[in-house]
């Protein structure tokens, strides 16, 4: 999974020193929860400030500022440990570039697809997702008692430019044929109820039989996921 | 309610078809349902579903073919086992709340034995399709309930029961019900930890709608059994009780759907006779 939001539009001040000039970046490692946690006081904050400190052990320190009636706001402090990721093993966290697909789609409304993956998840353990690029989408599941298919159409295929002429296989592919990959059902479930809200833009990339990878941006926050066939 | 349009689809002519909400199915079983077998039993005036628990009680949905837009069936019967929380997924596969304004259509198909029921689902333009393998329906159990028998026979007000439902006290293993041409009329006893608790309507509660007692009975049944019928009981507006020679319990709930037809949940359960020889 590939996350990425561009700092300006979140922050007003925003300051960071990396390891060295020349790679100047750093990496962090964190328990999720502890920072969704931290943040849940920060619903009705007026500021809220990340600092890494380093008290008793590398930290990232939340401080929310709650509003109060009187001159002296109330401070939530959080420190949430982090563990700081050298540089040999940047390497492994690079953003994955995007697969050599098939086909790509715009996906339907997702809240449609969650009910109807939520149920196919009730059935079976494994999913099969398949587009064409004349806007069409089934997703399937199939077992001994019983098969589920439903049929998405005319949901549009995005104009990828030959910009960089990788994506040749797709352009030179017949409009009708399907590219078709099977997933886990949960992996899939997962990326879908993450979604509080339908992002302004969702797409599906299949590269047959190998990876289904989904690019979801909202507002100026994109998300990327990854998720392989199963064999 | 939006019509089925399958343009880019083709199907084979299938010779048995209803049509409705599929809401209005999937409502009144239970979401999550104790059953997970069921038999459907189709013939030219309903269709009815029937689960049962192992030969002691059995609950049944009767739709009557005018809640269908489109409901024929070719033979005088047709009967088949299928598997009914796969059928519960199917119908809800769109989800469960219904946003006003987008009904769910849906088509179900089953060309004869040994075919799949197939259900076309279609939602704002999304269709789905499912294929529900059927089996050989097994012998259902008949429980014989025939009106001549009955004994005693009371018409309740939903609203009534479901409070009296909610707080039953589940720690006792029967339910003991009292039905009386004299005092206490319709009493609804448990016996728990706690100690023992009765319940009793009078005959003429304005819940009462109706109050046909000839003979004093009481019978215990198992509460575990009657346990997945309340959830009939809180979709429904009226609740028949009634009671037989033999002690057989039937009760029929009347549940009215948004378009205000009518279908019943009909629940039969044996009498607890290990108790009832025992302490009576």
């Amino acid at each position: 999974m590939w996350c990425e939001l561009c700092q300006e539009n979140f922050f007003d001040e925003f300051q960071m020193e990396g390891v060295a000039a020349e790679h100047n970046e750093i990496y962090l490692e964190l328990v999720p929860e502890n920072l969704s946690r931290a943040l849940k006081t920060a619903q009705n904050a007026k500021a809220v400030k990340i600092k890494l400190t380093n008290k008793h052990c590398p930290c990232l320190r939340v401080a929310v500022e709650l509003p109060s009636l009187s001159s002296s706001s109330r401070m939530v402090t959080h420190d949430i440990p982090v563990g700081v990721i050298p540089r040999r093993l940047w390497n492994d966290f690079r953003e994955p570039s995007v697969p050599d697909f098939d086909v790509s789609i715009y996906l339907p409304v997702l809240k449609t697809m969650k009910s109807v993956v939520e149920r196919m998840k009730n059935l079976s353990n494994s999913i099969v997702i398949e587009a064409n690029l004349s806007g069409e989408m089934n997703l399937k599941i199939e077992t001994d008692l019983v098969s589920v298919t439903t049929h998405f159409k005319d949901l549009g295929n995005p104009p990828w430019a030959s910009e960089n002429g990788c994506q040749s296989s797709a352009q030179s592919r017949d409009l009708e044929s399907m590219a078709e990959a099977r997933i886990d059902i949960r992996k899939l479930l997962q990326l879908l109820a993450g979604q509080q809200v339908n992002p302004t833009k969702a797409l599906c990339n299949i590269v047959s039989k190998r990876i289904v990878h989904f690019i979801l941006l909202h507002e100026d926050v994109s998300l990327q996921y990854f998720i392989p066939a199963l064999a | 309610m939006s019509s089925l349009n399958l343009p880019w689809h083709s199907f084979e002519p299938f010779p048995r078809i209803l049509s409705l909400d599929p809401r209005e199915k999937s409502s009144a079983p239970p979401s999550r349902c104790p059953f997970e077998w069921a038999s459907e039993q189709l013939d030219r005036s309903k269709c009815k579903i029937i689960a049962e628990t192992p030969l002691s009680s059995s609950l049944s949905f009767l739709l009557q073919a005018e809640i269908f837009q489109e409901f024929d069936v070719q033979e005088d019967s047709v009967t088949f086992r299928i598997n009914l929380s796969v059928l519960l997924d199917c119908l809800t596969v769109f989800g469960t709340s219904a946003l006003p304004g987008t009904p769910t259509a849906l088509r179900m198909c089953y060309r004869g034995y040994s075919y799949p029921l197939m259900l076309f689902l279609e939602e704002g333009g999304v269709v789905t399709v499912c294929k529900i393998n059927t089996q050989e329906p097994d012998e259902l159990l008949d429980f014989d309930f025939c009106s001549t028998n009955v004994v005693n026979k009371v018409i309740l007000q939903s609203e009534g029961l479901r409070e009296a439902f909610a707080e039953l006290d589940m720690t006792s293993e029967v339910l003991q019900i009292t039905m009386s041409p004299d005092k206490p009329y319709f009493r609804l006893s448990t016996f728990g930890n706690a100690g023992s608790a009765h319940l009793d309507y009078p005959r003429d509660s304005d819940l009462m709608e109706a109050f046909h007692c000839n003979q004093t009975q009481t019978n215990r049944y198992k509460i575990s059994l009657l346990k997945p019928s309340t959830k009939a009981l809180a979709l429904s507006c009226e609740v028949s009780i009634r009671t037989d020679t033999r002690g057989f319990l039937s009760l029929q709930y009347m549940i009215r759907n948004e378009d205000g037809q009518i279908c019943f949940v009909e629940y039969y359960c044996c009498p607890d006779e290990d108790i009832a020889e025992a302490e009576l």
